[in-house]
């Protein structure tokens, strides 16, 4: 029977491996811009969920951050190298929004010269990305700061894999809420982060610090360590808008 | 009637139930009733679609490659919905994350190629494999009615349980949003099923 010879069996693995990439590579070309656009507004989303604006709907989220927000881009210096606000570039030529925080922080990390993004919402509230490891995966999110270089406003944390109840409890409201009105700069305006601690823990000031999850240890050192190495290299920019 | 052959996977043949096959995405995507709905579908899709390409090619695919061959449509399959899902459902896609892909590896779907597409005309075999998916998909309806109204006190994400009852003490069953909760749900319909059908009893 022919269907049991080598020739017949290598043709035909051929031609429909043939068939299926083409299907295939047609089908992922054609949805790739609906793909990116939804990632876009995912982020877009997140960035105002930081600042304040909670729930907003997809379509709209698009519309309401092109309306608000300006986006800067600074130098190692904590300098305005780049601003962007409704659709017209009124410094330089990056926009933030394009920026991959996760290379310019590989790029920071090895002493080489970055760019870090920025998003201004109303002109009174800095969204800027942190990008972390937990326990799991990784973990990234974005902190909201006041025009006082210093005060959290809100957070917007998100994960790929941390266990759900545990560590993936970070995006929940109740966490989150804590980071609220916390500081970044003691009163000598010294930078100090914001620490995630032990609940009860007594030797820091609690206006710096906020509760660990318990349970997920792993998981709240990897958002100390985000927010404090992230933060840092924003601390030149803050020290602008510190009294 | 023709048509009643095809509807056993819907009650006396219902993969999940009575085949018990593809328990392991049965368990894991039923939190919630929207996601498990839009599984359910795509396992339907995925499942009609392979049963019917299969039987075309049915005379054509060398037998000593045939598992090889019927992985590659599956897969190709399955990769169309999750970009199709990625791109028009994106919440719901993150909410299935990776059970859309492991579709691959549900049961259901090779087993009817196995059974039924290898050896029928294309019609009736694209017909047994949607009845087995929507047979899938209406276990995942039931179960993930029960564990999203208990565990959330929401349907279809919307509330249902009023505030009052909170108000008065009325608590969500946390245990109902993890998997084993599930299991037993599961466990209770394959009870109740076997009870109505006496036939479906084993020594």
């Amino acid at each position: 029977m022919k269907q049991y010879s080598n020739r017949y069996i290598f043709i035909y693995v051929t031609v429909l491996a043939l068939i299926v990439a083409t299907v295939l590579s047609t089908v992922v070309n054609r949805l790739k811009p609906l793909q990116d656009y939804n990632k876009e507004t995912e982020k877009i989303q997140q960035i105002l969920s930081a600042a304040g604006y909670d729930g907003i709907d997809r379509k709209e989220a698009q519309k309401l951050f092109s309306e608000i927000s300006e986006e800067l881009v600074i130098d190692k210096t904590g300098a305005v190298i780049s601003r962007y606000g409704s659709g017209t570039f009124s410094e330089g030529d990056i926009r933030a929004f394009d920026i991959d925080d996760k290379t310019e922080y590989i790029k920071a990390k090895n002493g080489e010269d970055y760019h870090l993004p920025i998003f201004a919402v109303n002109n009174n509230i800095f969204v800027v990305p942190v990008r972390g490891k937990g326990l799991w995966g990784p973990i990234w999110g974005y902190i909201a700061v006041a025009d006082d270089g210093k005060t959290i406003v809100g957070t917007a944390f998100s994960h790929d894999s941390e266990t759900p109840g545990l560590g993936g409890e970070i995006s929940s409201d109740k966490f989150q809420s804590g980071f609220k009105g916390k500081e970044l700069f003691d009163r000598n305006n010294n930078f100090v982060s914001v620490k995630v601690i032990k609940a009860g823990a007594t030797n820091i000031d609690p206006q710096y610090a906020v509760d660990a999850i318990s349970g997920a240890t792993s998981t709240s050192k990897g958002v100390d360590d985000m927010l404090r190495t992230c933060l840092e290299l924003y601390v030149p920019f803050f020290r602008n808008y510190l009294k | 009637m023709q048509l009643k052959k095809y509807l056993g996977p819907l009650n006396k043949e219902n993969p999940i139930l009575v085949q018990v096959l593809g328990v392991c995405s049965a368990l894991a995507v039923t939190a919630q009733m929207k996601p498990a709905v839009v599984m359910g579908i795509s396992v339907a899709v995925v499942c009609g679609f392979s049963n019917l390409i299969l039987s075309l090619l049915r005379n054509t695919i060398p037998p000593r490659i045939r598992i090889i061959v019927q992985l590659v449509i599956v897969a190709a399959l399955v990769i169309i919905v999750d970009q199709f899902l990625q791109a028009y459902f994106y919440d719901i896609s993150k909410m299935l994350s990776v059970f859309v892909s492991l579709i691959i590896t549900n049961c259901i779907v090779m087993g009817r190629i196995e059974a039924f597409a290898l050896s029928h005309k294309p019609i009736p075999s694209f017909i047994d494999g949607l009845a087995n998916g929507i047979g899938y998909g209406l276990v995942l309806l039931i179960v993930s009615f029960f564990r999203e109204l208990l565990g959330a006190g929401t349907l279809w994400n919307c509330q249902v349980i009023p505030e009052s009852f909170y108000s008065n003490g009325y608590l969500n069953n946390g245990l109902m949003v993890l998997p084993p909760m599930a299991l037993i749900i599961i466990g209770v319909i394959i009870w109740i099923q076997r009870s109505a059908h006496k036939e479906l009893q084993e020594e």
